[in-house]
């Protein structure tokens, strides 16, 4: 490694910029002519609109126009779809309600919208859409699983009928079954997994600018995959041809996710700046954010798991409830079922699983991919049961794991996935050293005579990342391919540009991408500058998700470099009078091999556009494309133990150690890897302490604003100590596996399990708040 | 925000004659409830009069047994102020834990005590201390100003000048922050008058805004120590209940929080 190559923690190129206030998010973008956008959302949980007048709003001086879900859906602007088909275990496919950018008849949640106001300012649109009356009638509403499945609950869609939109099954059920006829012991459970709402720092934001005589769309957008953006817009929403409308997604704030989706409001901006022949703005305030963002988990879930005499697991039944709210966003159905149930192994050996999830509207804001996506699911269901079951079993919960644990890859799960390596008995082992587990029992007392209850929780998690194969994906129902692209474009005097399809939200790509150029050239990373998100600039690009720029998008990249080394290396043995076969590319220089002869890369490019003596029937130019599609999913796979006390007085949680030990194969740059762990935990903990969006029974939102909802603060967080225990990954040459997503993944059931274990008692939901820890200490 | 007028007073006497010009004048101190209220267009005052500036307004001073603090200045003076710490240590304490140092920098203690946020923590210091709020037209006594949630005995346009607090023999503060907001969930401060009096103030947990809680005045005045109020009853009818703290939960803290706020009283 190079003090810039592959394993160095190289500062951030990107943060200059970001921490100096010259970043370029949409918001910052303003076009000549520009209007604004504001919409006008329903109050009402579910509601009829009867009817809408906005000729007081027309009336304002400044106004352009208002414009409603009705003209919408009469401009044959496609209903929202969503991307992935999920098949019933009775061979039925999933059923679906229409969703419209705007609702033309009917609202199913709080906060869509049924007008929007477009206006020369934001002001004034804000007070137009005031002035405008809709006509209401209220209807009943239903925010929760448990209550929309009953019979006589409100119903969503009428087509589907008991608000049941699949009821999907995975895992031989009979295998299953006759594990648990024979099994010593079953081990029950039933778990909450708490809905959240992203909030990425940058709000969602939009702006569309039609030019009527090329009848052209430039659409500017908070988005983690512009160039799926553009394709579903194009394919399914009729709002242009690809050809005809550009997507850019400059400087984003975060996702997490919630920014993977094409929203409503980016497909009527762009029907607005068309209709009104102006650019047309639309930012979002944090309330919107909290109304109409994708919003991740929230399960219900009864899980069993049976085990033999000598505490090996035979079998796992699952049945879960998923609430996908109001409408299925882009890639909702496939979070609790192919990113959930195929992770249902964990880490461990079960001869026999059989899962049956069951997806539920109720009227609520709709629930997709949220950093994890099923996969933190999975893995609290299963860690929060070996650590009930070890409780029920009178066994140490790190040796039932590893009694348990899968030691031989690759390994072929009872649910689809095929694990290609890992060593989770190395992980636990660090994790273990590292918080001084023999030790605890020796704390506990200590701390219990200063009148602290204190716990200690593990947590082995798996999780499915660089998404994925385009052919087994394909096989599972999803609409899209999960490969990446890249170009390598070397510029006459040596400066390379890299073009590629992943897009970076704050995941360093700047930096890291360019540090497998240095690690390959030997050039330095100012050399080299990233390209990314905008159609016009990248063919074509899957996004940034998954965990999979680093095992996907990057691989793109190495081919693409692998492809130009290879001309590059012609050209210099020509000029060199070598073999290509000796050519060795060394600190920039492609030298021959035991010789002194070498020549710099800028001459190697010079020589390749000028083309005044290339070899015979070489192509002038140094740049070549590559399109990477791996061939399996990569397997992260860590031990995190949590250690807390909790006040008996309050229920106050305090942390006293966490640790990580993860296994992301090879790192690129650690410092960032360290970044991305630690905001992983930081949202694993909120999950587990601190955040949820709830809803009243009338399924009014509660939590819209952060004087309610809990976002976790750095005080709220612990000081983590990580460490990592790596085995390569076999699925890709450079052995990444990824870490964007672990320590969500992992963190909420360590957290769990360490209150479960001060307390004395399990029956604890997250997050776990004071209030809620109180009373279940003093429950009976 | 809806389009308001903007006034920035030199004088309380100003300020007060610019209120009485505008049709639906509001007066502006740190802006943390105001502002944030304006711009969701919750509220609409013709006239905004900021008293932020206003010379006379600003500063901490004690004088014999009496610590008084200037309506416009800012917590994180209070909660540095030498004087302050050194006549009522739990009161620069309190005004340390308010919100964020943003919040710190702008929020008063006049605002404060003017909006009564029945979660906000100064009413509680101003209560248990028996403190004498003084106004450009008269004083009011701390038992007769809090009348319930966001409503004082603060007459339209009536200004808080300064809030005078008699220093007590002990005082202590605890409290306990929503998560969220970081108000308080429940904030207890318990003070013993040096005449050997003992006064109990709560914020954050009753429906009626901050209030005094005979029992455990009776308890403490009795047994001036934290074990004094284990056996206090402390009933939840009356107390909020939301997400994050149910009135039971609120109930028992109430009592925990009022032992902790007696061990940091000494």
């Amino acid at each position: 490694m190079g003090v810039e190559g592959i394993g160095a923690s190289v500062v951030r190129k990107e943060d200059k910029r970001f921490i100096t206030g010259k970043g370029r998010y949409v918001d910052d973008i303003k076009l000549p002519g520009m209007t604004y956008a504001h919409f006008i959302r329903s109050p009402h949980a579910h509601a009829k609109v009867k009817g809408i007048d906005s000729s007081a709003a027309l009336k304002i001086p400044g106004v352009v126009a208002v414009l409603t879900g009705k003209e919408i859906v009469d401009d044959k602007v496609g209903n929202l779809i969503c991307g992935w088909a999920i098949t019933s275990k009775d061979g039925s496919p999933m059923k679906m309600g229409a969703w419209p950018a705007m609702a033309p008849e009917t609202v199913r949640f709080v906060g869509q919208a049924v007008a929007v106001v477009i206006a020369e300012t934001k002001n004034l649109a804000r007070d137009a859409a005031e002035a405008v009356v809709v006509n209401y009638e209220e209807l009943p509403a239903v925010a929760d699983v448990t209550s929309a499945i009953k019979a006589g609950a409100p119903q969503l869609h009428p087509e589907a009928p008991g608000n049941q939109v699949y009821d999907w099954v995975i895992g031989d059920e009979a295998a299953t079954s006759a594990a648990f006829a024979k099994a010593a012991n079953v081990v029950k459970l039933d778990l909450t997994n708490n809905r959240l709402a992203p909030n990425p720092m940058e709000p969602r934001s939009a702006i569309a600018d039609y030019d009527t005589a090329e009848e052209h769309y430039t659409l500017y957008t908070t988005s983690q995959n512009p160039h799926v953006a553009r394709l579903v817009l194009s394919a399914f929403y009729n709002i242009a041809p690809e050809h005809k409308l550009r997507v850019i997604a400059p400087d984003v704030g975060g996702g997490f996710g919630s920014k993977i989706y094409i929203y409503p409001e980016e497909m009527v901006a762009l029907w607005a700046s068309k209709k009104t022949g102006r650019p047309v703005k639309w930012t979002g305030d944090r309330t919107e954010a909290f109304l109409t963002d994708a919003h991740g988990r929230d399960h219900v879930t009864h899980a069993e798991m049976a085990f033999d005499a000598s505490n090996k697991i035979v079998g796992l039944k699952v049945k879960t409830y998923a609430n996908f709210g109001a409408y299925m966003s882009l890639f909702s159905s496939a979070v609790p079922t192919y990113l959930y149930a195929t992770l249902l192994s964990g880490q461990y050996v079960i001869p026999a699983i059989h899962a049956e999830v069951i997806g539920v509207y109720t009227n609520t804001t709709p629930v997709d991919a949220y950093r994890g996506a099923g996969r933190p699911e999975a893995s609290y269901l299963l860690e929060r049961m070996m650590e009930t079951a070890a409780r029920q079993l009178k066994v140490d919960p790190a040796a039932l794991r590893k009694a348990n644990f899968i030691t031989q890859f690759p390994y072929q799960t009872p649910v689809i996935m095929a694990y290609d390596v890992g060593d989770f008995n190395a992980s636990l082992d660090a994790a273990m050293k590292a918080i001084d587990y023999a030790g605890f029992a020796g704390r506990k007392a200590q701390a219990k005579a200063a009148g602290k209850l204190r716990g200690i929780g593990v947590s082995c998690y798996i999780e499915a990342c660089g998404i994925a194969p385009s052919k087994a994906v394909g096989s599972l129902g999803a609409g899209v391919g999960l490969w990446e692209s890249a170009e390598v474009r070397v510029n006459p005097v040596g400066t390379i540009e890299i073009l590629t399809g992943s897009h970076s939200h704050g995941q360093g790509h700047e930096t890291t991408f360019c540090q497998l150029v240095a690690e390959r050239l030997g050039v330095p990373i100012s050399q080299v500058s990233i390209v990314h998100g905008d159609t016009d600039k990248v063919q074509f690009g899957m996004g940034t998700y998954g965990s999979r720029s680093a095992a996907v998008g990057l691989t793109a990249i190495l081919k693409a470099m692998e492809k130009m080394e290879a001309k590059a290396k012609k050209i210099a043995a020509h000029a060199l009078e070598a073999s290509e076969a000796d050519i060795v590319i060394e600190n920039g220089e492609f030298k021959v091999t035991g010789t002194d002869k070498a020549i710099a890369l800028p001459m190697v490019a010079l020589a390749a556009y000028t083309a005044h003596n290339l070899p015979d029937g070489m192509e002038p130019g140094l740049k070549e494309s590559a399109f990477y599609d791996p061939t399996n999913f990569t397997f992260p796979a860590g031990a995190y133990i949590c250690e807390l006390e909790v006040d008996p007085g309050t229920g106050k949680t305090s942390f006293v150690n966490f640790v990580a030990a993860d296994d992301f194969g090879r790192l690129i740059n650690p410092m960032i890897v360290e970044g991305q762990v630690h905001g992983g935990l930081a949202q694993g903990i909120g999950q587990a302490l601190l955040e949820h969006a709830v809803y009243d029974s009338n399924a009014q939102p509660i939590t819209a604003s952060f004087m309610d909802y809990t976002m976790p603060r750095a005080d709220d967080l612990p000081s983590f100590k990580l460490s990592h225990t790596t085995t390569l990954c076999p699925g890709n040459p450079l052995g990444i596996k990824g870490c964007g997503e672990a320590g969500a993944i992992g963190a909420s059931a360590a957290v769990i399990n360490a209150i479960t274990d001060a307390i004395g008692k399990n029956n604890l939901e997250m997050p776990a708040t004071p209030d809620r820890v109180w009373r279940t200490i003093h429950s009976a | 925000m809806y389009q308001t007028t903007y006034h920035r007073a030199s004088s309380v006497d100003e300020a007060a004659s610019l209120f009485g010009k505008g049709s639906e004048a509001k007066y502006l101190s740190g802006g943390q409830t105001l502002l944030p209220v304006m711009k969701q267009r919750l509220a609409s005052p013709s006239d905004v009069i900021d008293l932020a500036k206003i010379k006379e307004l600003i500063g901490v001073e004690a004088a014999g047994d009496t610590l008084t603090i200037k309506a416009a200045t800012p917590h994180y003076d209070v909660a540095t102020s030498a004087a302050a710490k050194q006549a009522i240590p739990a009161l620069a304490y309190l005004a340390s834990l308010i919100g964020d140092p943003a919040v710190r920098y702008r929020g008063t203690i006049g605002g404060s005590l003017a909006n009564n946020d029945p979660a906000a923590d100064y009413p509680a210091a101003t209560l248990a201390l028996g403190a004498t709020i003084k106004t450009n037209k008269r004083t009011i006594g701390a038992d007769d100003y809090f009348k319930g949630l966001f409503t004082t005995a603060l007459e339209d346009g009536e200004i808080i000048t300064a809030v005078s607090f008699p220093v007590p023999a002990k005082a202590g503060y605890a409290k306990f922050p929503h998560p969220a907001s970081r108000f308080a969930l429940t904030g207890v401060f318990v003070a013993k008058t040096k005449s050997g009096d003992v006064r109990v103030a709560v914020t954050g947990a009753s429906q009626s805004g901050v209030m005094r809680v005979a029992a455990l005045e009776n308890a403490l005045k009795a047994n001036w120590s934290a074990s004094a109020v284990d056996s206090v009853s402390i009933p939840s009818s009356g107390l909020l209940s939301d997400l994050h703290g149910s009135s039971d939960y609120r109930a028992n803290l109430i009592k925990v929080m009022a032992g902790r706020a007696v061990t940091a009283a000494g």
